[in-house]
């Protein structure tokens, strides 16, 4: 083997195509090694600060492809301060000096600035693909620079991204010459757009196949789109409202008649129950459909919508749908791999909106279900035993009951029978999200059963130390770990030190972890960040030596080979 | 790993989970020889174990009386609910073990009450649900080597209840908790029409979507006068105002009916009893139905075509038609009035609504002259 030329090696390793394999293989020996980074094409950064930029450039010369994640999960839901970190800076000029050859860059959950997106698009000349997911800190003026400058741009992908508004004009800088697009994803925005300029650049790009507008884009304007774009995989509607009938409603119906290449559909900003019908004829096509910001449908004009999607296999609605709703699913969808059930009323002080019985009725009708995401306002064990059965391919399953702790309401009892069914059922469980009332059995079971587990979120769950012992001595494959509002402290954080060396990250908020024990662990483990983030106004507690013995409110411990970060701010306790 | 284990012992599947547990605690002790392969796996990875040497019995005894605290206090909210655990002192290997004592016990509990869902363990397999029973009690006494399964599960369970239910119950108390339930900022601004958007502080949220579309509010608030409970109906359901009067008649008879005769409130089977309330549009019935206009205006129901209706209105309400004859006469007379003392109370497009049967008007000025009609009223009521 050691006299195989490399350039066979290389080839090689050219069909490997995750990212673990291609770690593995970097580790057999010196010659592999070398191989291995001269051939990577694409990395995949889990935590932004795990590593620093230059060394990744340093690394991998020849990468054409960067991913990068930033803030912790929980920052979705606004418990990670805004100026926390997660610059996209440092990355960007570090690949713009060392490796300006990237095509493709990924970032979620980053602080990304107009002049990022400025140097994105004077650096890069092959820059192709840009998708910022969960992203802040850019306006529409840095969209303008990339729509410029990029002259090979195929996607432009922006999901969920908050967006300052400075604008329409930036469509308008896409130049004549860019035919290259192929996926164009605006729905976050919240601005106008040039409804010319958009049709203009949909009918000069003969490729697109990904278009999903926001809701400012009227259905006029759609059926003129959709008229010059008839190859179209993925569309998301703009506003899906008419005021009174129209021309533009029936040219939407012929359009869509024309549309066989469509497998789906999101947007429907606004959407009103009139408006459907224009669906209708593409529906039995559809793999993919998101309802989920379409308030207005619900009852009837929903179930008979679903009713015609037999082929679907991803559907996100709210739960306005009803437990009743999702039996029509449960009998339609067949192909059902995945579905996220959002909360309509999230002060769940409503009238129950879907319970058990929905879920128990998909489970029974769609045994292809692998991934879900379900807000409910109660759940049983006996449901979830059942669901455990019909189910036993779930990859992700992430459960919210709306009420913190609210224990199975037929019986009376916490919820770790029924999380313990599903973690014993499903093997290949890779994330799971649990509430309700739950206590330190609930962990027993999870250490005990989900080997596969990597990701799992916890929330005012568990009695005491062990619940999270239990998680961290079990679990041989987790990478991330979230808590909050849980009764774990130090004895549980120290248990078992080297464990985090094999996560990516742990973050605990509101639970009874001390400053010792942060401290602690930090002194144990010098390659592990720990961080500690005060919000309240006591910084200048910082100078007088807190009591250790006081309860940090959050915390975010993760590995990393770039020793504690510089840009850190005041609130944010390197120890 | 299951199915080793049900070679020896017939046991549901879920219960495989407790006994597997008992397995690596006694090998401990180098006790019952019962056991497979994963489980001695999984007591070397967990590190729980006896303390070294300590008899399984003796240990037992010790902490049975710390095993009622610790149930009792599933700390969440509030460090003091923690007392029965101390984190940082060796009490807590023993909370271990009370913690596998009282879930035994209130794991029996439920196998007590809830054959049903172990019905749903045992499908499939030779087990019939009676024999279920009896054989995980019998197993777990057999492995308790002293667990006290009689005498301690009576307060253990309780107690899980009871701390359950407490802490459930402060839990529902309607407190804001800081991201909960986890969605993203622009999903809770997609709520219901009828809750107003949320600001955003932090700049972090996304504006509201806007919903108005031309339909404004699906659901709507309906009360009945002298029923004080309150319904929503859902105007886009209905295409005429009379399907909305039949709607209506739907929602109220029966509540009706119970207001005015208690006993027979039980009786639903009897729609033929229950007086039908009808007339609602054109004012002959015992009932007259109005509604809000986005203005603030009181309106009655039927004047406008169906669709600017459902677009302005806001409320309805049933009201009772003497009553109606008597606000309307307020109606009047406050017009006069307050065209009379303020020359021009809101502009001209007010002026317009007068004309048509306007209600009742908001505004201080009109209070003050609604006390007087309304004791002018009190004689209308009579007539």
């Amino acid at each position: 083997m050691t006299y195989f030329p490399e350039e066979v090696v290389e080839h090689i390793f050219d069909f490997l195509s995750s990212h673990r394999d291609h770690n593995a293989v970097s580790t057999v020996c010196k010659a592999w090694y070398r191989v291995e980074r001269l051939s990577r094409r694409s990395v995949f950064v889990g935590n932004c600060y795990a590593v620093r930029p230059e060394r990744v450039v340093a690394r991998f010369p020849g990468v054409r492809s960067l991913s990068v994640k930033g803030k912790p999960h929980f920052a979705d839901f606004n418990l990670v301060p805004d100026d926390w970190g997660g610059f996209a800076l440092p990355w960007i000029e570090a690949f713009a000096r060392g490796s300006p050859g990237l095509e493709e860059l990924r970032l979620k959950r980053m602080v990304v600035s107009d002049e990022c997106l400025e140097l994105l698009a004077r650096f890069f000349p092959n820059f192709k693909v840009l998708v910022l997911i969960s992203c802040e800190g850019f306006s529409t003026d840095g969209l303008a620079a990339i729509a410029t400058h990029c002259r090979v741009l195929r996607e432009l992908d922006l999901q969920e991204n908050e967006v300052e508004d400075r604008g329409p004009r930036w469509l308008s800088c896409f130049p004549d010459s860019c035919t290259s697009l192929v996926s164009l994803n605006f729905a976050c925005l919240k601005g106008e757009v040039n409804a010319g300029a958009l049709e203009r650049l949909v009918a000069r790009c003969p490729n697109i196949r990904t278009l999903r507008l926001n809701c400012a884009v009227s259905v006029d304007s759609l059926s003129k789109i959709l008229a010059c774009a008839p190859h179209l995989v993925d569309l998301g509607t703009g506003s899906f409202t008419i005021d009174h009938p129209a021309e533009a409603y029936h040219r939407l119906i012929n359009n869509f008649t024309k549309y066989k290449s469509l497998k789906s559909l999101s947007g429907f900003w606004d959407a009103s129950p009139r408006c459907l019908p224009a669906v209708y004829p593409i529906c039995g096509n559809l793999t993919g459909l998101n309802l989920s910001y379409a308030p207005a449908i619900q009852g009837a004009d929903l179930i008979k919508l679903i009713r015609l999607c037999l082929k679907l296999q991803r559907l996100w609605v709210l739960d306005c749908i009803g437990d009743k709703g999702l039996a029509v699913v449960a009998s339609t969808c067949k192909e059902l791999q995945e579905l996220r059930v959002f909360p309509s009323d999230v002060c769940g002080a409503g009238t129950a909106a879907v319970t058990e019985e929905g879920l128990v009725a998909i489970s029974s009708g769609c045994p292809k279900l692998n991934s879900l995401l379900y807000f409910c306002h109660q759940m049983t064990n006996a449901a979830l035993v059942t669901v455990a059965k019909n189910c036993p391919y779930f990859t992700r399953f992430r459960l919210c009951i709306l009420d913190p702790g609210k224990p199975d309401p037929v019986t009376n009892q916490p919820l770790d029978e029924g999380f313990g069914a599903i973690v014993q059922s499903c093997k290949d469980l890779r994330r799971l999200s649990l509430s309700g009332l739950l206590t330190d059995q609930v962990f027993l079971y999870i250490g005990m059963y989900a080997e596969r587990l990597e990701m799992l979120s916890i929330a005012f769950a568990g009695d005491s130390d062990k619940g999270m012992v239990y998680v961290l001595n079990g679990c041989k494959n987790l990478r991330k770990l979230e808590i909050r509002d849980s009764p774990f402290g130090d004895a549980a954080l120290l248990e078992d030190v080297g464990k985090y060396e094999t996560m990516r990250s742990l973050w605990m908020s509101s639970c009874y972890v001390t400053l010792k024990g942060c401290k602690t662990l930090a002194a144990k483990m010098p390659r592990l960040n720990v961080e500690v983030i005060n919000e309240r106004d006591e910084s200048n507690e910082m100078e007088e030596n807190p009591s250790d013995l006081r309860i940090v409110e959050k915390m975010y411990v993760y590995r990393t080979v770039a020793g504690p970060r510089n840009d850190a701010p005041d609130f944010v306790w390197m120890l | 790993m299951e199915e080793d284990f049900r070679k020896g012992e017939e046991c549901p599947q879920l219960l495989d989970l407790i006994p597997n547990e008992r397995d690596w605690m006694v090998n401990g002790v180098g006790g019952v020889g019962k056991r497979c392969g994963v489980s001695e796996e999984k007591k070397l990875e967990l590190r729980l174990g006896l303390p070294g040497g300590e008899d399984w019995p003796a240990v037992i005894g010790k902490t049975e009386e710390h095993s009622v605290e610790s149930v009792l206090s599933p700390g969440r909210y509030k460090l003091s609910k923690t007392s029965g655990i101390n984190p940082s002192s060796v009490g807590a290997k023993r909370g271990f073990f009370d913690t596998v004592e009282s879930k035994t016990e209130a794991f029996q509990q439920q196998q007590q009450q809830h054959a049903g869902f172990l019905q749903l363990q045992a499908k499939g397999k030779e087990l019939s649900q009676k024999t279920n029973g009896r054989a995980e009690q019998q197993s777990l006494e057999r492995k308790a080597c002293g667990f006290s399964a009689a005498h301690g599960s009576a307060a253990a369970p309780s107690g899980n209840a009871a701390g359950a239910n407490n802490s459930s119950q402060t839990r529902t108390a309607t407190t804001p908790v800081v991201g909960w339930p986890p969605v993203r900022s622009f999903r809770r601004n997609l709520a219901s029409t009828s809750k107003p958007p949320l600001e955003s502080e932090n700049g972090g949220l996304k504006p509201a979507i806007k919903l108005e579309n031309g339909g404004k509010g699906l659901f709507m608030k309906i009360n009945m006068d002298g029923i004080p409970i309150g319904r929503k109906v859902d105007l886009k359901a209905y295409d005429s105002y009379e399907k909305l009067s039949l709607a209506v008649n739907e929602l109220f008879q029966g509540l009706l009916a119970a207001q005015r005769d208690p006993l027979a409130a039980g009786n639903q089977k009897n729609p033929e009893e229950k007086p039908a309330i009808t007339g609602l549009l054109d004012g002959n019935g015992e009932y007259t139905l109005v509604y809000e206009d986005d203005e603030g205006d009181k309106m009655l129901v039927g004047d406008v075509p169906w669709d600017m209706f459902v677009s302005t209105a806001k409320r309805l309400r049933v009201l009772k038609s003497c009553e109606l004859s008597a606000s309307s006469l307020v109606a009047h007379f406050v017009v006069v009035t307050s065209a009379f003392l303020f020359l021009s109370p809101g502009g001209s497009g007010r002026q317009e609504k007068n004309s048509n049967r306007v209600l009742e008007r908001k505004g201080s000025v009109v209070h003050c002259a609604l006390n007087i009609c309304c004791f002018l009223a009190s004689f209308g009521r009579c007539f």
